[in-house]
């Protein structure tokens, strides 16, 4: 009888966040649901209970039924039958649960049979689900279709589709191509309009889908004939024929995540339908939903790395050596205690950039009934611009931790943690995928690096440094703001050179000194919150400032010209 | 066809994780000291009612359970997974009932029910595990009875096939409604709670709970009838007051023991042909083999 949401006091806090109030109002629309839906809330500490007692339910299934799961999943797999994709049976027994549970399309509005959860709850149970199994979080967070579906579809596509979520249905995203990765503007499955039926049909290939069998399907194809870049590309939704027009391949054998079927798909005149307008899929569809895939990699990434805390921490007090438990030695009780910092500072990261966005998509669904006043519009493009900013950094610390904490995991487990006896093994290979899908770290970079040249990020933090915190904090406050003067410092002699490649060679360094001081400000404020963190805000400071010092050294003293030196032939 | 099911349920002190403060010094159980829940059994019970209903269009799943004022948490559980209603017999005069004034109250109970075409139950409650109530409840009937319920196979008009789990082995066997089915732990487990079964039924009270003060959403119970939990008293069933509660109970505890188990004298065996044989014979001498 586990329960991964109420043994996880670190998660229960993000409910009681000063902003939630502000999300709820807005989502719930002054509670406008309650004459008309028997579950719907009836005012604020309504709703946030009904978010705790949802939490509860799937931290129950999380903890009872996919964790136990997990490893018989891992290892049998999925398989291909005459060109369909048969789940591992834990991954149909996982899906079975959640669907009685009702807890499919959680963020849809309920008139489409969705809970209308706000973002934060939401993230918070696909942070609990990769907890339990990652691979499994893919089959789970690919709901996000429903959102797109919901944001850009007519309502007659909204109708047909959108009911069939919370009822169970799978979803996949269908965009990379062979030729098309990191690229999509290469993608080049052929969608061509019937005006006799006034079908699209899709012809072409798809590669690396997630999920690629599912029953509702999003797919990216080239509607504008003789076109070659993004504009060409259009967004389709089509029902899986489950017949010989949609054939799955073959799925990848992969490192990790193998739970979860990764499809080469062939499709031969599939029917489909338009979503929202021609020549908008990829520029304005896809790059709306990457940022939403983006904060469910995050949240898969903070999964991973509280797994693999809690295995590192139970291992090291049990196993004895040299007459004591190997966590009394004060290498291990480092390692230990570092992997914690990381995990609460990505976690702090992750839920905050879900509040901002959580604001500004709640502020979009107020605009459809009623014209936003000057303020609010403001408001919105605040928060819009904050979760911009913030979602790239999410998503590039929180798989670059999880990472090394699945690594120092095995670690703590020396030669054992080897062997395929323990979950750490397994937990260091499904976290290799999370830098790299829905957009590598040297991508999250990319997107993130103009929020360090034009300042958001600063401001930000000034901002946090001017927030109230507990007076005992305030030594470590000190220590900030000489580290973000050293960041500011550092950042203007980048700038300054106004050479791209330059910005460009350095922006890593920069970007991830923003993270640092970031992180250390939300757990500065949640430490003033609750004690539990303040253990890992000091942990996390000391880290951060030999980061920040080393990246800002290795800037201060590059010399310009030496950039040929990195480059190779 | 729409079923008629009834389910019984109980509360039941959690014996599975017992703390060293489990019993008082007088024998009984100290309540008190562990977490209540829903009989594991009887959610095994519940399952394979809510998955006739499931087949039968039109059915209702009610629960009835006896216990003090807290077991309401019972029927909302039940509530949560899909159940209809539910009925809380509830009154100083069921106190310190044993198993034969349990079913007999609870019989009592049934009969307010105008028609019920299964009652559904656990096999037996981890408390004190004597696989008596259903039993006794179908005696006091009238009714046949089903024990051991692995899974109810088919319902076709009023005839219900059940696979039992035995002791070596599974006997499937057929039933005429209306009848008792106890179920089995190795019966499927209970589907989990309904994300929007919950957020509906959360608030859901009986009478005594909406009189212990939390005043909070009190202006629903009339608005939403669905949110009010069915008390019944002494005074809501047609019972005999000489078979109810302490009185009505046969059952006396003379003494409990605490037994632990030490672990004997161990003995070191070669596998030469003299130590093999004298064990062997050894075995045979204390009945062990043979």
């Amino acid at each position: 009888m586990a329960n991964f949401y109420t043994d996880n006091a670190g998660l229960k806090f993000q409910l009681s966040h000063p902003l939630m109030k502000k999300i709820v109002t807005l989502k719930e629309n002054n509670f406008a649901d309650k004459d008309k839906y028997d579950y719907a809330p009836h005012d604020f500490e309504d709703t946030v209970d009904s978010y705790d007692k949802v939490l509860e339910i799937i931290g129950e299934i999380c903890g009872d039924v996919l964790a136990p799961n997990a490893e018989g999943v891992d290892h049998d797999g999925p398989q291909v039958e005459n060109n369909r994709v048969i789940y591992a049976p834990g991954t149909q027994r996982n899906l079975d649960a959640i669907t009685q549970a009702g807890v499919y399309g959680l963020s849809l509005p309920r008139e489409y049979g969705g809970l209308n959860f706000s973002m934060i709850p939401y993230v918070m149970a696909a942070e609990v689900v990769s907890r339990a199994d990652t691979g499994f979080a893919n089959i789970w967070g690919l709901q996000d279709c429903a959102e797109t579906i919901h944001e850009f579809a007519s309502k007659e596509l909204k109708e047909e589709f959108l009911p069939r979520i919370n009822k169970g249905a799978t979803c996949s995203m269908d965009l990379t191509e062979p030729d098309a990765g990191s690229d999509l503007q290469a993608v080049m499955l052929k969608a061509t309009y019937n005006e006799k039926d006034g079908w699209w049909y899709l012809n072409g290939v798809k590669r690396f889908i997630t999920n690629g069998d599912a029953e509702i399907k999003l797919v990216l194809a080239r509607s504008e004939e003789g076109t070659s870049d993004g504009r060409g590309l259009s967004y389709f939704v089509c029902e899986n024929p489950k017949d010989a027009s949609m054939k799955v391949r073959r799925i990848e054998d992969k490192l990790g995540i193998k739970g979860s079927p990764t499809c080469e798909l062939v499709f031969t005149n599939v029917k489909a339908k338009l979503v929202g307008d021609r020549k908008l899929g990829l520029i304005k569809y896809v790059m709306s939903l990457m940022n939403g895939a983006r904060l469910g990699v995050g949240a898969q990434s903070v999964g991973v790395s509280e797994a693999a805390y809690r295995e590192a921490l139970a291992y090291a007090k049990d196993r004895r050596q040299f007459g004591k438990a190997i966590i009394e030695f004060p290498a291990v009780y480092e390692l230990i205690s570092v992997i914690k910092a990381k995990l609460d500072a990505s976690r702090a990261l992750l839920y905050e950039t879900t509040r901002f966005v959580d604001v500004y998509k709640a502020y979009a669904i107020v605009a459809e009934e009623r014209a936003l006043d000057k303020e609010e519009k403001e408001d919105a493009k605040k928060y819009q611009r904050l979760a911009d900013g913030f979602t790239p950094l999410t998503k590039l610390f929180g798989s670059e931790y999880a990472n090394q904490n699945a690594y120092d995991c095995i670690q703590v487990h020396g030669g054992s943690g080897f062997m395929k006896d323990y979950t750490c093994e397994r937990l260091f290979r499904d976290a290799r995928i999370l830098t790299i899908y829905e957009g590598t770290s040297q991508l999250q970079t990319v997107a993130a690096i103009r929020h360090v040249t034009t300042g958001t990020y600063l401001a930000q933090i000034r901002h946090y440094q001017d927030e109230k915190i507990l007076p005992e904090l305030a030594g470590l406050r000190t220590n900030l703001i000489a580290l973000t003067d050293l960041y500011e410092k550092t950042v203007n002699k980048v700038v300054e050179t106004k050479n791209n490649e330059y910005i460009d060679f350095q922006a890593r360094r920069m970007v991830e000194m923003a993270g640092h001081i970031i992180m250390c400000y939300l757990l500065l404020m949640d430490s003033t919150r609750d004690s539990q963190f303040t253990k890992s805000a000091e942990v996390y400071l000391n880290y951060a400032k030999a980061e920040i010092i080393r990246h800002s050294s290795f800037i201060e003293s590059f010399d310009i010209e030496s950039i040929g030196v990195y480059k190779q032939v | 066809m729409g079923l008629q099911i009834v389910v019984l349920a109980k509360q039941v002190p959690d014996t599975r994780n017992v703390g060293k403060d489990a019993m008082k010094a007088d024998g009984t159980v100290n309540r008190a000291a562990l977490p209540a829940i829903f009989n594991p059994e009887d959610l095994n019970a519940l399952e394979q009612a809510l998955r006739l209903k499931d087949k039968h269009e039109g059915s209702t799943v009610t629960i009835l359970t006896m216990g003090p004022g807290r077991a309401a948490e019972i029927i909302r559980e039940s509530l949560y997974r899909g159940a209809d209603n539910g009925f809380l017999l509830t009154d100083r005069a069921f106190a310190g009932s044993d198993t034969l004034a349990t079913s007999y109250a609870i019989s009592c109970a049934i009969k307010n029910f105008p028609k019920v075409d299964l009652i559904i139950c656990g096999r037996q409650a981890i408390d004190g595990d004597t696989a008596q109530v259903g039993p006794q409840v179908a005696q006091k009937l009238g009714l046949p009875q089903i024990t051991y319920a692995e899974e109810i196979l088919d319902l076709k008009k009023d005839v219900i096939t059940v696979k039992r789990r035995l002791e070596k082995g599974v006997e499937v066997v057929e039933g005429k409604l209306p009848m008792v089915v106890t179920v089995n732990g190795s019966a499927p487990d209970c589907r989990p709670r309904n994300a929007k079964m919950v957020m509906k039924f959360k608030h859901a009270k009986t009478v005594s709970e909406k009189q212990e003060g939390n005043q909070d959403y009190t202006e629903l119970f009339d608005t939403h009838p669905y949110l009010n939990i069915t008390e019944w008293s002494v005074n809501d069933i047609k019972s005999d007051a000489d078979w109810l509660g302490l009185k009505g109970s046969p059952t006396k505890v003379k003494t409990i023991e605490s037994v632990v188990f030490q672990t004997k004298e161990s003995k070191k065996l070669t596998a030469d042909d003299f130590d093999i044989e004298s064990l062997m014979r050894e075995l045979i001498a204390n009945h062990t083999i043979g």
